[in-house]
């Protein structure tokens, strides 16, 4: 697919502040800060209920917000209906009108700005060329597949020429190979046209693969933003440590803190080192309670018997899933997660005590805070 | 033959009894439209007559009133339906708190006696037209007028629950999509949501016109001085059924069959298999198409019209009057044979203006048919007399209380004596 010349686009930047949203008693969103630069792909990632789809209706204008100002390109959209906005939606079910054709579908927002019908079957059709669905403008929309009916809700999204494009969890409802098709397609759309694109989603693969920044919500707060590795390698926050990808958790209790480096008891019989990294929230004094964060993948088969972050673990069980091997041990009690990769040279008897240990840079002690549920 | 357990017929029998049910009074209704009885009835069966149906066409009464009831259902339909969908849309954005005692609010009216709605309505609009000291010609005294109004009340309530029962089904959010893509709100129910609503606003349409024209208890206040359809037909059933009722039955489950038919035609038509039947067979196509079947429907009724128009049965009527005449004579002679002290008593009915057997159809029918009318009769009357010999000056000058009196000759030959 080739957007070039499908039309003008101008990226506009977006900035939210102070932004609260009540609902009566309950607070939605509370105190979101933050600026969407034009060009941008930026998500929400966060599980459901936690306020993102309140914020992106703040952004699209359907929701006023309590307090707090939106702007979008330096302008305050106070009082601006969604109609005026720049912004085009693309729904969570899509909300494809089911009475019209694919091509009136497309055209409606020209339809309604009172282009002529002419105009609008031609511009229709320049986008189901450039969604790959030429010709079938005059189908029902009940007769696509949910492939093409999402490209469809894209062309549609796309035919007014908006500065921005909101997405609310548009794959959720397609099929996992499906998914990860439209995921490359999605990104190679937004870099072609140039659009500022916002995603909600709460599926972390489509976040950490898609977008240039993430902003990840939990309960109405927006816990940290950044980009994809920073997330992932760097969270701030407990909850984003065990939201964004898997995480194995030990509760410690620090013991010396230089700066540079930490030493924390997590009451496994062994002193572990972990960098104390400059990005990762506030700092943990000596006598801090504090939890101590190793994915799965961070551990390691300790190959010497005096590797540094050494621990002993009894094998539990194992859990198969073709290129991974995840293995559950017990560490005092503690039940933690192990992946492997399966290349055949990993064997891990039943009986025996298993030695791991893991890299200084790998362990993240942050500050005890909510985890995120399973 | 294979004898079917009992249990594997009672849902045929259950089934047979229910149809009987339903379509017993329809049948019987269709045959006495044809019978040439004065009064609808199928047996004893006198001749085949399409007479009733001229007669119906005749009654400017009851025409007058059909145009009245079509009148009043198109003004009905013009403002309950908007009411009703207003009423929808509204229920169905609101909280669910305040839904639940608007739904009874917009529903109570169903509740409501028609007896009730009717009255009030009639007082409601009067007060407000003494108020303003209207003329007794203004709308606030019209019929028609009040009759849309009074059944506006309740026929809202019926198509909000029609429109309620498919809204429920509506995507919100595809008006948000319509709202987000710059159309203006009013585009956006212009172009999302009446489209969607369509179905319903045509069943509601339908349903609210066929309550207007057949709802008596509320019209029969508010109708005041005017007519409708059912106004009519109650006062015939009140004053003297004939079987032009029937004929008007016969039409109206005529229309209802043949749109029915057109109806079912055109959804099979468009069903998907059906689509498959036809690709390879132009004809067959063309023959179902509902087009085509309305024409072949609509031939037929023209057909039965002209039949009903060009059908004579007066030789069979006279037929059966004159045969009605030789028993009577019979019957007569009997009679002077039995009592011969009154003599001049059997001649005088013959001239009476309620001797249903020989003025035939053109006089009002006795509610109770042909030979039933006898015993208003004052053949009757002297019959009981002659039993009684003892008081044979009685019939001769009854007491003026007497109720069957007043319909005897007797006392009419009498007053113009005195």
């Amino acid at each position: 697919m080739t957007f070039a010349g499908v039309g003008t686009f101008m990226t506009k930047e977006i900035s939210l502040e102070h932004v609260w949203v009540e609902f009566g008693e309950f607070t939605a969103v509370q105190k979101a800060n933050l600026n969407i630069a034009g060009g941008e792909f930026f998500s929400f990632l966060g599980p459901s209920g936690c306020g993102k789809t309140t914020l992106l209706r703040c952004i699209s204008g359907f929701q006023e917000p309590t307090r707090g100002l939106v702007k979008i390109g330096g302008k305050d959209m106070k009082g601006v209906g969604p109609n005026k906005r720049p912004t085009a939606l693309i729904f969570q079910n899509l909300a494809l009108f089911p009475l019209r054709s694919v091509a009136d579908n497309i055209s409606f927002p020209l339809e309604v700005r009172g282009v002529d019908k002419k105009t609008r079957r031609k511009r229709a059709d320049e986008l189901l060329e450039l969604i790959a669905l030429p010709g079938q403008g005059d189908k029902k929309v009940s007769e696509l597949s949910g492939g093409q009916k999402q490209r469809v809700a894209i062309a549609r999204a796309l035919a007014v020429e908006p500065d921005i494009l909101l997405l609310d969890e548009p794959l959720s409802a397609l099929d996992l190979k499906l998914r990860q098709h439209m995921r490359t397609e999605l990104r190679a759309i937004q870099k072609q046209v140039g659009l500022t694109f916002i995603y909600i989603t709460h599926d972390q693969g489509e976040a950490l693969t898609m977008s240039d920044r993430i902003a990840v919500m939990n309960k109405g707060k927006i816990e940290q933003i950044g980009d994809g590795k920073t997330i992932y390698d760097h969270p701030s926050t407990s909850f984003v440590a065990s939201f964004v990808g898997e995480n194995n958790v030990l509760e410690g209790t620090v013991l010396t803190n230089d700066g540079k480096m930490m030493q924390i008891d997590a009451g496994l019989g062994t002193l572990f080192h972990v960098e104390s990294h400059p990005a990762g929230g506030p700092a943990l004094a000596p006598g801090d309670a504090c939890q101590l964060f190793v994915r799965p993948e961070a551990l390691k088969i300790a190959k010497s018997d005096n590797s540094l972050n050494q621990f002993e673990t009894r094998f539990v069980t194992e859990e198969f899933e073709g290129n991974m091997r995840h293995i559950v041990l017990d560490a005092q009690g503690k039940k933690l997660k192990l992946s492997l990769i399966n290349d055949g040279t990993h064997s891990i008897g039943a009986s025996a005590p298993v030695k791991l240990d893991f890299a200084p840079a790998l362990g993240i002690a942050l500050k005890p805070g909510e985890l995120a549920s399973a | 033959m294979k004898i079917k357990s009992p249990t594997a017929v009672i849902p045929g029998i259950y089934l047979a009894l229910f149809f009987a049910y339903l379509f017993g009074p329809l049948i019987i209704m269709v045959i006495t439209a044809f019978n040439s009885s004065n009064f609808p009835r199928v047996s004893p069966w006198e001749c085949f007559t399409t007479d009733w149906f001229g007669k119906l066409v005749a009654d400017d009464k009851l025409i007058e009133g059909l145009g009245n009831s079509l009148l009043i259902g198109v003004g009905v339909v013009a403002v309950a339906i908007p009411i009703g969908l207003a009423a929808a849309i509204m229920l169905s954005q609101v909280g669910p708190r305040l839904r639940a005692s608007l739904y009874t609010i917009f529903i109570a009216p169903i509740l409501v006696p028609g007896v009730v709605i009717g009255l009030s309505t009639l007082i409601f609009w009067d007060r407000i037209g003494t108020f303003f000291n209207a003329p007794y010609e203004s709308f606030f005294y019209d019929g028609t007028f009040l009759t849309i109004f009074g059944q506006v009340t309740f026929i809202a309530a019926y198509s909000m629950l029609v429109f309620l029962s498919r809204i429920q089904r509506f995507d919100t959010t595809l008006t948000e999509a319509a709202l987000d893509m710059g159309a203006t709100p009013t585009q956006a129910f212009v172009k999302v949501l009446l489209p969607f609503m369509a179905p319903a606003i045509g069943s509601a349409t339908v349903l609210a016109f066929l309550a207007s024209l057949e709802n008596y208890n509320t019209t029969v206040f508010t109708i005041v001085s005017s007519s409708t359809f059912t106004t009519v037909l109650s006062s015939k059933v009140r004053y003297g059924l004939d079987p032009s009722i029937s004929a008007v039955a016969v039409i109206i489950i005529s229309i209802t069959l043949i749109g029915a038919i057109i109806y079912e035609c055109r959804n099979r038509y468009h069903s998907k298999g059906w689509s498959l039947v036809v690709a390879e067979r132009p004809v067959l196509k063309v023959a179902t198409h509902p087009g085509s079947v309305a024409a072949v429907l609509g031939l037929l009724a023209i057909g039965a019209v002209l039949f009903i128009q060009n059908h004579d049965s007066s030789a069979c009527t006279a037929q059966i009057l004159e045969d009605k005449r030789a028993i009577q004579q019979k019957l007569m002679e009997q009679q002077s044979l039995d009592t011969p002290a009154v003599t001049p008593a059997p001649t005088t009915p013959k001239l009476g203006p309620l001797g249903g057997e020989d003025t035939g159809g053109t006089s009002a029918p006795s509610p109770f048919g042909g030979n039933a009318g006898s015993i208003f009769s004052p053949e009757n009357l002297s019959g009981s007399a002659g039993s009684t010999p003892s008081t044979s000056d009685a019939p001769t000058s009854p007491p003026s209380s007497g109720v069957g009196g007043i319909f005897a000759p007797e006392n009419l030959t009498g007053s113009g004596a005195n």
